[in-house]
């Protein structure tokens, strides 16, 4: 179908109005919303940071200089890397990629309860006690996490009382408060897309296989989890991008020695007064995000139009 | 290996709603059994609960002298073809047929081995490399059996699993199930509504109603000797007189209907008693009317011909019996010989005695 015919069929079946409104507003989210400022940015991360005198005068040229900075650091510093930065950058994708995991343990049960065995009523009570929770906004939970992740916070209060440990647990500085915000952060949006895989899975196929003898670990094994796969991948797809590009969970639940990479990114932005060097930081993220998804999607065989379905 | 499969007065509740009551029964080792009832009689209720999805409220589920309370589906020697067959779509032919045994820890070319084997069986030869998406309808049948044949199951269980197939395939598969059956020897629990797929394949019947077994038997004493007017009604085609009993005598019961008088045997294992002056059902099949000759008199009805349907082997002819707006049908071989009556034509028709059947009244199949 040639792309004439496919623009005349739209037309036809929508009517001209709905047809331009459908096409202006989709047109307009991707192109003003999302390349155009991504194609600023990635001009920006190419130019030496001037003083606004200066913008688009001679001094005003391409440098990969914000790259080379992320990788070898500044020239006066004695190292040959930029161990700091490069560091936090590793240690925050294996921070995401272990939410993302630490998320799809605890919502595939979940799912797999709400899609195939929960019914009616309890089903919907269920569902609503898990969205409640995200009307209240994300800096007063986070918030809330340091409330209970405290030193004098209810885990510690309890687990003191019960003698299971003589010292307050340092939760924060070890970041178990900042994996489990960000993990609770996130749990819707694993548990919908798993949802709906494994809801339209026919039960008689779980019972198939319990009828020959399969126990229920491969059960889930060999059926339920080859078919939610699509959503398993869109699940986890969002949240290692939402979890590597979080901010306000790390800024308040993250330990005094440990940063993530956004708030370097945001440093850089902010107080740095570097937008060329934020830019920088800030794609080399996008893109390591984007080809770290696209490789596991390779490794486990999932297609991209799956993960939209 | 078969084994016998023993239900000891199950009964089966959901709430307060009773889908199965009181079923007493013994399923032969190596039989072909089915289960035939109209669809929420609590015929696939029985067959969950033999495989170990239900369990039953009252009563025990022996297979093979073994109690089966507490195993489940997973370690009971039954096997389930479901209705709409429930194979794996992610995996290729072979896996699915060998699935079970992937499940007790066969190495896989062992696994391909069986696989190719029963592909043969079922004869489906080369196909185990596809995917069950690629098969057709009856394919997929085959393969769905020879998934469970795999799993080296005592008793087959099988749900409606050809209600999904056209009529040609429909009728195919019977007499192919009928076949791997008996090659394998094993014992087959059969669910259907459709009485032609129970009466042409089962060893022995049992018609259900309700939640409860009306009539167990082979399919030719379901046919000829309906024990209620459940069974006459909904087992085959039946031209239904009601009347009052005018008296029994050796077997033979004589009713007063609208039709006249009516002489027809009372089935030895009719389950409610007949009595002289109670309402009677009078049930005769089209296929054994006749017209009458002329000095006939016992348990002729006069008629007026109102209607007629060609089917090619056999006349569907529609007559409206003298004195009341009744219409029963009247089935005929197809002999050249229509060109002799024709619509609006009176005619005389017998019942013959020996193939009328008199049975205490009771509920009747919905049409």
């Amino acid at each position: 179908m040639g792309l004439t015919e496919f623009f005349r069929n739209f037309l036809q079946r929508n009517g001209i109005v709905l047809s331009v409104f459908l096409l202006g507003a989709v047109g307009f989210w991707i192109f003003f919303l999302i390349v155009l400022p991504q194609i600023f940015m990635f001009d920006f991360s190419f130019r030496y940071n001037l003083p606004p005198a200066e913008v688009g005068g001679p001094k005003d040229v391409y440098t990969i200089s914000h790259y080379k900075f992320l990788v070898y650091g500044s020239a006066q510093s004695a190292d040959s890397y930029n161990y700091i930065d490069l560091s936090v950058f590793v240690r925050t994708l294996g921070a995401a990629a272990f939410v993302t995991l630490f998320d799809l343990a605890i919502c595939y049960p979940i799912a797999y309860y709400l899609a195939q065995v929960a019914k009616g009523g309890w089903a919907r009570l269920m569902v609503l006690s898990l969205i409640v929770p995200f009307w209240v906004n994300e800096i007063l939970r986070a918030f809330a996490f340091r409330i209970i992740f405290g030193t004098n916070g209810i885990i510690n209060e309890a687990l003191l009382s019960l003698g299971i440990i003589d010292d307050p647990y340092p939760f924060i500085r070890d970041n178990i408060a900042l994996y489990a915000g960000l993990g609770y952060a996130f749990v819707l949006l694993m548990i919908f897309p798993l949802y709906n895989a494994i809801e339209s899975l026919d039960k008689n196929q779980i019972e198939a296989a319990r009828d020959l003898g399969s126990p229920w670990w491969r059960i889930h094994w060999r059926i339920v989890v080859p078919f939610a796969k699509p959503g398993i991948s869109s699940g986890c797809t969002m949240v290692f991008m939402l979890t590597a590009g979080a901010l306000a969970a790390p800024q308040i639940l993250g330990g005094p020695s440990s940063l993530w990479f956004t708030q370097i990114i945001y440093q850089w932005f902010n107080a740095g007064g570097n937008w060329p060097r934020g830019s920088a930081y800030a794609i080399v993220l996008l893109v390591t995000c984007i080809a770290f998804v696209l490789v596991m999607m390779r490794v486990f065989k999932v297609k991209l139009g799956e993960i939209a379905r | 290996m078969s084994a016998d499969v023993r239900l000891e007065n199950v009964s089966i509740k959901f709430g307060t709603f009773v889908a199965a009551r009181d079923i007493d029964l013994t399923i032969t080792g190596g039989e072909f059994f089915s289960f035939l009832g109209p669809s929420g009689c609590g015929k696939t209720t029985i067959l969950r609960s033999v495989s170990g999805f239900l369990k039953p409220s009252e009563g025990r589920i022996l297979i093979g002298g073994q109690d089966m309370a507490g195993y489940g589906p997973n370690r009971r020697p039954t096997a389930l073809i479901f209705q709409n067959l429930a194979l794996f779509p992610l995996m290729t032919v072979w896996e699915n047929i060998t699935f079970a045994l992937e499940v007790r820890g066969v190495k896989a070319p062992e696994r391909r081995k069986k696989a190719d084997e029963l592909l043969e069986l079922i004869a489906l030869p080369g196909q185990g490399d596809k995917m069950v998406g690629e098969l057709s309808g009856g394919q997929r049948q085959r393969v769905a059996i020879a998934r469970a044949l795999a799993a080296e199951p005592k008793v087959l269980l099988l749900d409606e699993p050809l209600s999904a197939l056209d009529l040609k395939l429909r009728q195919h598969m019977r007499t192919e199930l009928r076949a791997i059956q008996q090659r394998v020897g094993i014992t087959f629990i059969y669910i259907t509504h459709d009485q032609g797929e129970a009466l042409t394949m089962s060893d022995h019947v049992a018609v259900m109603r309700e939640g409860v077994i009306e009539q167990v038997g082979d399919g030719t004493s379901i046919y000829d000797s309906p024990g209620t007017s459940f069974v006459a009604s909904f087992v085959g085609e039946n031209n239904l007189f009601r009347g009052k009993v005018v008296s029994i005598d050796d077997g033979m019961a004589e009713v007063e209907t609208s039709a006249g008088r009516l002489v027809g045997r009372v089935p030895k294992n009719a389950v409610k008693p007949l009595a002289v002056g109670a309402d009677a059902h009078v049930f005769h099949r089209p296929e054994s009317l006749r017209f009458a000759s002329d000095n006939e008199s016992l348990n002729v009805v006069r008629a007026t011909i109102v209607n007629e349907e060609f089917e090619g082997n056999f006349w569907q002819v529609y007559v409206e019996v003298a004195g009341s707006a009744k219409v029963i049908k009247m089935s005929m071989v197809n002999d050249g010989s229509s060109s002799k009556r024709k619509v609006g034509d009176s005619v005389n028709l017998v019942c013959d005695p020996r193939l009328t059947v008199v049975l205490a009244e009771g509920p009747l199949a919905a049409e």
